[in-house]
């Protein structure tokens, strides 16, 4: 890779998530490529954690800013639907600033390929407290502040938490 | 590096800095110029535009709809966690929706409103806001008026399992759009159907009242159930051509997951007769009842008022 496209990667890789602001695009999965396509003119390819994420856009708009300080006039950014995003894309430095900033990172996904089976009991998770570290976890709501997170809360400390769940 | 991680940080922190930038954009849309930039939407060999197009139209406006019944509930729910989760269930149909709409237009530009030209309204936009009733091609069964939370859990059951069962089809489409909103949207819809059957089961279950409120809600959109494997015959010509699925397909694998449900629940099928179309004309016909008309009204008016509006 060339200097210039290490750079450029740096930078885009540098751009952190507007909700989840303790991890970079990079450490989240959601920057799929960054290829320098000529002078100064640099192309993004990103892929949605959820259908109607609504960062897509600020997530965008913050690659262009950043690459343009960077001295990228051109910039464009595009949308990679396929392979669909999986938790398991976040790399284990993005697992360990989701815990020490008090959320719980994801588990292995699920396999989606074959036919879904339902789940009538709740999604069983072993989960420990991002906070102190008990195992006397228990499911809120599958659903929480975003599109992205389930929600939890601690037996032991009492303290209600976020889990980024599994897709 | 550090320097610019910081700043990128503190443009997050700082509520004021987004207003130094020229960012005006269209008020009623989300911001991302074209949500299929970049991707592949050239038009499978042997695939007719208008029969994708339809087809597009269909899945989209299913998901437009039921979206905007389920948003409905934000900040009317029974307590915070289920007002959370029915609005991220609303977010991820309208995502959905955005994507399919898109696909739609880019398939065949004939069925996008006109609108002026310097008009600032991106394609999707201007087929949610700026269509008639009668334009609308989705099962009436996502347009009804909302009930009380029992029929929530219900509506978003009998949808899901229906979608999903749709969904785990689509994603072997030809069409590379409709195959990756398939693989993306299954991770969704298994999320949404397996919510709202732990309710149903809950409410079956739990107290005479919700028992009976559940069960009231079951018969009133069973009814509506039979109209969703029906096949129109865009949707037959899409499944033909290999880029759609016929939704009278997955009705075995659809009604096995329901009777698990069901026996989970200790709770029989109704038995009121399926609601018949106008002259044999349904939802995917174009024919949809009062509520679709009030709901449009709800959704599309600020937009309709303000067609050039920007902030």
């Amino acid at each position: 890779m060339s200097r210039v496209s290490e750079r450029a990667r740096e930078v885009a890789g540098s751009v952190t998530d507007p909700e989840m602001p303790m991890l970079t695009l990079h450490d989240l999965g959601v920057l799929r490529e960054v290829e320098v396509v000529g002078p100064r003119h640099v192309v993004v390819d990103i892929t949605p954690t959820y259908s109607g994420c609504p960062a897509m856009a600020t997530m965008r708009d913050d690659l262009v800013r950043v690459l343009q300080q960077a001295g990228f006039d051109d910039v464009d950014v595009r949308v990679r639907l396929e392979p669909a995003w999986t938790t398991d894309w976040i790399t284990p430095e993005g697992r360990s600033a989701l815990a020490a900033a008090g959320i719980s990172p994801p588990g292995p996904a699920r396999s989606s390929d074959g036919p879904i089976p339902l789940t009538l009991s709740p999604t069983a998770r072993m989960i420990r407290c991002p906070q102190c570290d008990s195992s006397a976890t228990e499911l809120v709501s599958e659903f929480g502040s975003t599109s992205c997170k389930a929600l939890y809360r601690c037996a032991a400390c009492l303290e209600p938490f976020d889990h980024v769940k599994e897709i | 590096m550090g320097d610019l991680h910081t700043s990128a940080e503190d443009e997050h922190d700082s509520a004021y800095a987004g207003l130094l930038v020229n960012d005006s954009h269209w008020a009623f849309g989300t911001d991302f110029e074209d949500p299929l930039a970049g991707v592949d939407t050239t038009i499978p060999e042997g695939t007719d535009a208008e029969t994708l197009a339809a087809y597009a139209l269909m899945l989209g406006d299913d998901a437009l709809v039921m979206s905007h019944r389920i948003s409905e509930w934000t900040s009317h729910a029974p307590d915070l966690e289920d007002d959370i989760a029915l609005s991220n269930i609303a977010l991820d149909l309208l995502g959905q929706a955005r994507l399919l709409l898109a696909r739609a237009a880019k398939a065949d530009e004939s069925i996008v409103p006109v609108l002026p030209d310097g008009s600032p309204v991106p394609a999707e936009d201007a087929l949610a806001f700026f269509r008639e009733a009668h334009q609308f091609r989705n099962v009436r069964f996502t347009e009804l008026d909302n009930g009380d939370f029992g029929e929530a859990v219900v509506r978003v059951l009998l949808f899901s399992i229906w979608r999903l069962a749709i969904w785990e089809q689509l994603r072997s489409s030809r069409d590379n759009v409709l195959a990756a909103v398939a693989h993306k949207g299954v991770k969704e819809l298994a999320y949404h159907r397996d919510y709202a059957a732990r309710w149903f089961v809950t409410l079956a279950q739990g107290t005479e009242e919700s028992r009976a409120r559940l069960l009231a809600a079951f018969e009133a959109l069973w009814p509506l159930w039979p109209e969703l494997f029906d096949s129109h015959p865009s949707e037959s010509a899409a499944a033909a051509s290999g880029v759609g699925v016929d939704p009278s397909t997955v009705r075995p694998s659809a009604e096995a997951t329901l009777d698990l449900v069901l026996e989970a629940a200790g709770v029989d099928r109704p038995d009121a007769p399926r609601r018949a179309g106008v002259l044999g004309r349904t939802g995917r016909d174009g024919m949809h009842g009062e509520p679709l008309s009030r709901l449009l009204a709800d959704m599309q008016s600020v937009a309709r008022a303000h067609p050039q509006g920007q902030w």
